[in-house]
């Protein structure tokens, strides 16, 4: 009998401990499906934040540190600036990567640090029950924002891949989405381009995946996929925003 | 026996650079030496000072507060630091940029117009070392035995390879304060 | 080889290449700077890493990287930024990883002032950061002493796995001694813990300081304590003074030890019975050289450049059976050598 569906390989044969519905669970695999068909994962080191992914390294089979809260690229810079050989990426929400880890992040792209981060952007604080998020939507309704978002008062969302687009040290400034099997592809294409440009030392990427929380939106899995197309890719439109790659390739 | 120098002036004038020839000098003697600066938020023109310690014997603190030889390169290094001067004491003034009046009589005053004689001899800037030339003459024992000569050495140690010229000026400054 | 007179921050810079230091993350500030600069000229040409970080705290977290990659890191700093660092100090400790951090004090609290100080002794010696962990901290009184705690400082680091602080201050930093750079093989252990690519040759590696399960975390933290009673017991550093006779013993530590020192040479010369206790390692604190270098002692007199923060450490370590005073300088001024001699022969009068 021929094997026509398996696990990948960088995926650790456990069970995640996301919510059912979330989207985690499709950019894990993604991740860990471009690992292996770089055939990377042995000099892969990942580094995970503080969110609900905190405990990605009890899932991805290269090796793993667990970072301090928005830490995670400076982490990673420490990681790839000793050991330039391997690959080194990140793995964090918005709340780490756009509100604690602002600096972090974007130094780290202003560097032009040679590594990857996946941005995992659910509009909302998961781990710690659903607060407002750095991307929270105006309007949208939080533990801490119960009345909605107001910009007047809260602030607007931060649209990371628009701001780091600006940045002259980014390779690659991407923003894909897991609701649909196109966008899937899609997704998987950017994660690979990102993984691609570190490994041929194009400099700092960041792929931006639009991510769903069924549990504290208060939607079942399907219609937090409907949020997403619905709500989330109309303010976070999906797109390119910057790749070197291309620019490069065209001249 | 332990000799504690502070050598004083404004920031540029080559207070600091003074002390590590000195320095420099009783590490090649093998004397036991401290060096230690002053610093601040202002990186030129302001004040500056080091405290040099010279002992036959390992340095406790190496900040000086009461010295036996004051170099004082400007006004207000002369009136910070006139009366903390040890009795018996030694005092070297630049007078061509100090004119301020010592009344003590206790310790010994040497006035020399060291940035005025560096300039006429084409030294601008080195009064630091005209009056390091003198202190060598001046005070002998306190100093270890260290003279010009080991000196010379200090600044061939100090100056890197290709700022060469700067030890032939040095040396000179050194002779000029010596003969004065 | 070769005596050269170099500033306790440059000298601590080069002691830490020649050690095998790989990675240094820095920021600027004052009075450290010269360590930064001194590795930013030197440590590429000879194979290392440096990097300015964007914020203390950034810094830190490379160090954190780089060390759980499985190279001898280091950053340092002065006073205000090792707070910034205290987040990173406490995750390094957690998640068992070696790495040196250089504290070049100044005055505080907040911005405080510029010069020398030693008021961060409890934050070094009790709490740098959250949660149940230590960190053993070296400090060193003279610029060779400097260089050879640097030396050791990566040596334990690596042994225990854990970060060492080196207590230096601005005085020590600044000041130029003649120094010779010992000639030893360094050598690294192999770090299977590592996380730089597993190779596909092991399973891979976690680095993590993370434990849900409140039972795992007490083990964990128990492992780790075990560890530090080890340290206890074997690397304690005092050097003494004088102090076989000594009615009045003298303790201080780093710069204001060179104070107490000629203090303690001019009374002895007046004969009064003095000696000087300085410790090396404030964590741990040389409980048993404290006692015995308080055989004879009636009184302890704590001399600091802080409001008397190793009060504390002196009491419980002589089981509060001495009288332990206190004088200080703070804010960035030096005690003189004067004013602790007049202590010290006020001290002798009452006893008398």
């Amino acid at each position: 009998m021929s094997v026509v569906f398996d696990k990948p390989h960088a995926l650790c044969d456990v069970a995640t401990h996301y919510c059912p519905g979330c989207t985690h669970g499709i950019i894990h695999r993604l991740v860990a499906e471009v690992i292996d068909e770089l055939d990377i994962e042995g000099k892969t080191v990942g580094v995970c934040p503080v969110g609900c992914s905190v405990m990605a390294y009890d899932y991805f089979n290269c090796d793993m540190i667990e970072a301090p809260h928005g830490r995670a690229p400076a982490v990673a810079t420490g990681v790839k600036r000793a050991k330039p050989e391997a690959v080194v990426f990140t793995y964090q929400g918005d709340g780490d990567l756009a509100a604690i880890g602002t600096c972090e992040t974007v130094h780290a792209a202003a560097r032009g640090e040679n590594i990857t981060i996946i941005f995992v952007n659910n509009t909302i604080y998961g781990m710690t029950g659903g607060q407002m998020a750095p991307t929270t939507i105006p309007g949208q309704i939080t533990q801490t924002t119960p009345y909605g978002r107001e910009p007047a008062v809260q602030g607007f969302p931060l649209k990371v891949c628009e701001m780091l687009a600006e940045v002259d040290g980014v390779a690659l400034a991407q923003r894909v989405s897991v609701d649909s099997v196109p966008h899937i592809r899609d997704a998987k294409n950017a994660i690979r381009k990102a993984f691609d440009n570190q490994i041929h030392k194009r400099g700092f990427s960041i792929v931006e995946v639009l991510s769903t929380c069924p549990t504290n939106w208060g939607l079942s899995p399907e219609q937090s996929m409907e949020r997403v197309r619905t709500e989330m890719i109309p303010y976070f439109p999906l797109g390119v925003f910057k790749d070197v790659a291309v620019w490069t390739e065209s001249k | 026996m332990l000799t504690e120098i502070i050598i004083s002036g404004f920031g540029g004038q080559g207070a600091l650079f003074a002390g590590k020839c000195l320095a420099y000098g009783a590490m090649m003697k093998d004397v036991e030496i401290s060096w230690l600066p002053s610093y601040g938020p202002e990186m030129r023109g302001g004040t500056a000072n080091c405290s040099v310690c010279l002992s036959d014997e390992p340095i406790g603190s190496p900040l000086v507060t009461e010295p036996d030889i004051l170099i004082a390169m400007n006004d207000p290094s002369v009136e910070k630091f006139i009366n903390s001067v040890k009795s018996g004491g030694k005092v070297f003034v630049d007078s061509s940029l100090a004119s301020t009046e010592i009344a003590r009589k206790d310790i010994e005053v040497y006035r020399l117009p060291a940035s005025q004689l560096a300039e006429e001899k084409k030294l601008g800037g080195m009064g630091n070392i005209v009056l390091l030339g003198k202190v060598i003459r001046e005070c002998g024992k306190m100093l270890f035995g260290i003279d010009g000569k080991t000196l010379l050495d200090a600044f061939a140690k100090i100056i890197p390879a290709k700022r060469a010229a700067l030890i032939e000026k040095n040396v000179a400054a050194l002779i000029l304060g010596e003969k004065y | 080889m070769e005596k050269v007179l170099m500033k306790g921050n440059e000298a601590l810079a080069e002691a830490a290449m020649r050690a095998g230091c790989k990675c240094f993350f820095g920021y600027p500030i004052t009075p450290q700077t010269e360590i930064s600069a001194y590795l930013a000229k030197n440590m590429a040409k000879r194979g290392g890493v440096f990097l300015q970080a964007e914020s203390e705290v950034a810094a830190i977290n490379m160090v954190l990287g780089a060390a759980a990659a499985g190279v001898r890191a280091m950053t340092s700093s002065s006073s205000p930024g090792i707070s910034l660092k205290s987040e990173g100090v406490s995750y390094i400790a957690a998640s068992d990883l070696p790495c040196v951090i250089v504290n070049v004090q100044r005055g505080g609290p907040g911005l405080g002032g510029i010069q020398p100080s030693q008021s961060d002794y409890f934050q070094a010696t009790k709490a740098l950061g959250h949660g149940d962990f230590q960190m053993i901290v070296y400090a060193p009184a003279s610029v060779q002493e400097t260089i050879d705690m640097t030396y050791l400082a990566f040596d334990m680091a690596d042994k225990y796995r854990m970060p060492v602080m080196i207590l230096s201050d601005g005085l020590l930093g600044q000041m130029m001694e003649p120094v010779v750079f010992p000639n030893v093989d360094v050598q690294i252990p192999d770090k299977p813990w590592a996380c730089s690519g597993h190779q596909n040759k092991r399973p891979h590696n976690i680095i993590n300081s993370l434990y849900l399960q409140p039972d795992v975390l007490e083990r964990s933290v128990n492992e780790r304590f075990e560890r530090y009673e080890l340290i206890k017991q074997s690397c304690t550093m005092a050097e003494t003074d004088f102090c076989e006779d000594a009615e009045i013993v003298v303790a201080a530590f780093g710069a204001s030890a060179r104070v107490a020192k000629s203090a303690v040479n001019a009374v002895r010369a007046k004969g009064i019975k003095a000696g000087l206790f300085r410790p090396q390692t404030l964590f741990p604190f040389p409980v048993e050289q404290l006692n015995k270098a308080c055989g004879k002692a009636k009184v302890v007199l704590s001399v600091e450049m802080n409001k008397g923060q190793m009060v504390e450490d002196l009491r419980l370590a002589l089981n509060c059976r001495l009288p332990v005073e206190f004088f200080g300088r703070h804010g960035g001024i030096i005690p003189s050598v004067k004013e602790v001699l007049a202590q010290i022969e006020q001290i002798h009068e009452r006893i008398e």
